[in-house]
């Protein structure tokens, strides 16, 4: 008896192996669904490259001019003016493909946490059950460092953009379903009850009280999401995911601060004019017309 | 079976997990309280029994936590009830599956809310035209709709604003818009003004009155405001603790409040307002003359007006006592004819007819019938007394 206690005290590890019970689980996943795994990988990275290549096809200018554009109408002359000068500064240091490929990283791991988060919000939003099981999950998703889930996804899809998109939408998921089911939640009783007193069904009172009322609340976790997202893609790098994060792991490993700054920059950049136009559709309509006037 | 546009029979409504416990110790006769401290459970409504005519408007009255917006949302089936039914024209609506009540919203029922409730997303003629667009409607037909009534209340200019643009007042008329668009044969109304100050309350109600005239629509009105309820309801109900209290006309319950927590609702509101011309007669103020002839002798000399009626019983005119004294009959024509009040004439104009005159105001029924007179003497005796009665409650 106590040669047991001995041991427990001395090397309790051994009795409590999560480490190796997670390892034993992964294996077993990989043994016996391999297939499935590919093939699943294989869409996203479809996914995935089409958008890249899209991206890339076009003229720097026209890229360019398409956030200016989004800058006026938006937020004004002014915001536009920094879109065109942080992208010049981007082209000047010679970023720009990496920009591109890395806003293209993220417009895909944006897209397909939103694909699942948002529904997965709605549900949380509808359904107590859902949401207390979930939320754990999120936290969980959320605040587990992220380089851990580099690890298991390169094991499943091999080294590349795959990994690194699948990872992100782990991260990024949980402000989608957060504030999906929060702004559908914040939703006031009586709005509800008048989608109802007027013969809504649970369908109409989705999508003509609910959602729509929700929107601004969405649009943040849309917001949330994106940055998210653009954080990890370029931790990413780390599994091949490619883009601005390859310069900033190379600065690293080379000691180059200069290069850090550079690549950096780049992504600083990015985030201020993604964050800020986002950010912009997620006011509500008095905000909007209080700017207006 | 009770007829009526909606009749409410023995309806409960019990809060919590386990109703029927309660529903079991309730039937038995035990107080809400009682079931409260036994099982938990909060008694909402407790077995409440009322019918309402078509065409009226129908005021529910009592403090918060008196189980009213309860009671309104049982109506439409936004609560489910625990027990008891509810009939709208004769249908059971406790029966209803999902879909039945969706149909039925759509097309008999609508409600006006407390927090206006409007979409922010919509412009104000797409708030309006809500109901219509839920029910399936074209947009050119249900905004040509919309547009009407919006400009029966007066908002026609504003229809492509935002609901945020408008005033409360402005916001609510959009809310009622909203209802009255879908045309529907009952409006359910769950303290719709009460959101607005004194002055724009005392607007939406000459609005909803105007609105109301020469319609069969039938409003069920929640409300905790008791000046508002004498003013546009039919009939009034009172509720305390989930129970009712008392229905009856706005008159029925000033003059003879059911109990204590009835009474209390008055003590802030000035009832004098709304005595009637016949609450007022003062039957020792003046002698009676049938046909030319004194009823009784022996009163005539009490009183300095006469007042001379046909064989009928109906009003001639008024006549001194002196006159009556001297001839000891009245030929009809040494009558003074005065133009006779109706018993419902309210006080300020009772008031300003008694300022005008030396004689007696005398009141007469429809067929002009007589049936007494008042004097300054009998309102200010009325009016004193009505005073000392709401200071001693």
């Amino acid at each position: 008896m106590s040669d047991f206690w001995q041991r427990l005290i001395s090397n309790p590890h051994d009795f409590l192996p999560i480490g190796e019970w997670v390892n034993n689980f992964i294996h077993f996943l990989l043994d016996n669904n391999a297939g499935a795994f590919d093939a699943f990988g294989r869409a996203v990275d479809l996914f995935a490259e089409s958008i890249e290549v899209a991206l890339l096809s076009l003229p720097p200018w026209l890229i360019m001019g398409f956030f200016a554009a989004l800058g006026v109408w938006r937020l004004g002359w002014r915001f536009a003016g920094f879109v065109l000068a942080a992208f010049a500064l981007i082209f000047g240091t010679g970023f720009w493909p990496q920009t591109v490929a890395t806003l293209a990283l993220t417009l895909s791991a944006t897209l397909i946490s939103l694909l699942v988060g948002i529904p997965t919000g709605i549900w949380c939003a509808r359904s107590k059950r859902v949401n207390t099981l979930v939320r754990p999950v999120l936290d969980f998703m959320q605040t587990m460092p992220a380089f851990v889930y580099l690890i298991p996804a390169a094991m499943f899809f091999g080294l590349g953009r795959v990994p690194g998109i699948l990872a992100t939408v782990v991260f990024a998921v949980p402000p989608a379903v957060r504030l999906t089911s929060l702004g559908i939640r914040q939703v006031n009783k009586e709005q509800v009850e008048a989608g109802h007193a007027f013969g809504c069904t649970p369908t109409q009172l989705l999508f003509k009280v609910q959602l729509p009322i929700a929107l601004p609340a969405i649009m943040a976790g849309v917001n949330q999401t994106i940055m998210m997202a653009l954080s990890m893609v370029i931790i990413a790098s780390m599994v091949g995911a490619g883009g601005l994060g390859n310069d900033v792991l190379s600065s690293i490993q080379r000691l180059d601060v200069g290069l850090g700054f550079e690549s950096g920059l780049a992504v600083v950049l990015l985030a201020i004019i993604l964050d800020r136009l986002t950010e912009s559709f997620g006011r509500g309509p008095a905000a909007r017309q209080g700017q207006a006037q | 079976m009770q007829s009526g546009k909606i009749v409410v029979e023995n309806l409960y409504k019990v809060f919590g997990d386990k109703p029927q416990d309660a529903m079991r110790l309730l039937k038995s006769g035990e107080s809400k309280e009682a079931v409260f401290a036994k099982t938990g459970q909060v008694v909402g409504v407790n077995n409440v029994s009322f019918s309402v005519d078509e065409g009226e408007i129908f005021v529910l009255m009592g403090l918060s936590g008196s189980g009213k917006s309860s009671l309104i949302r049982l109506i439409n089936r936004l609560m489910d009830p625990t027990d008891g039914r509810i009939l709208l024209d004769g249908q059971d609506i406790t029966r209803m599956s999902q879909s039945e009540l969706v149909a039925l919203r759509r097309r008999d029922m609508s409600m006006v809310f407390q927090s206006f409730a409007l979409m922010p997303h919509r412009s104000v003629l797409d708030n309006a035209a809500f109901g219509l667009e839920i029910a399936g409607m074209g947009r050119k037909e249900r905004e040509a709709r919309a547009m009407k009534v919006l400009e029966q209340v007066g908002l026609a200019p504003f229809a492509r604003k935002s609901p945020h643009e408008l005033s409360g007042g402005m916001q609510q008329r959009v809310g009622l818009v909203r209802a009255l668009a879908v045309n529907p044969s009952l409006m359910l109304m769950d303290e719709a003004f009460s959101a607005l100050d004194p002055l724009k309350r005392a607007e939406m109600q000459d609005i909803l009155l105007d609105l109301q005239r020469g319609q069969s629509r039938t409003i069920f009105f929640v409300s905790h405001d008791l000046e508002e309820a004498l003013r546009i309801g039919t009939r009034i109900a009172i509720m305390e603790g989930g129970r009712l209290v008392q229905v009856g006309t706005p008159q029925e319950i000033i003059e003879n409040p059911a109990d204590d927590y009835v009474r209390d609702f008055f003590k802030s509101v000035d009832t004098s307002r709304y005595l009637q011309a016949k609450d007022l007669i003062d039957p020792g103020a003046a002698g009676l003359v049938v046909n030319g002839h004194p009823a009784n002798h022996a009163e005539l000399d009490k009183h300095s007006w006469v007042a001379c009626v046909s064989k009928d019983h109906k009003l001639l005119g008024l006549v001194g006592r002196e006159m009556l004294r001297s001839e000891g009959c009245v030929p009809s024509e040494r009558c003074v004819p005065i133009s006779p009040v109706a018993p419902a004439s309210c006080l300020p104009d009772v008031l300003q007819r008694l300022l005008g005159q030396t004689e007696p105001l005398p009141v007469t029924d429809g067929e002009g019938r007589y049936l007494g007179v008042i004097t300054a003497t009998s309102v200010l005796t009325k009016l004193s007394a009505h005073r000392l009665q709401s200071a001693v409650h």
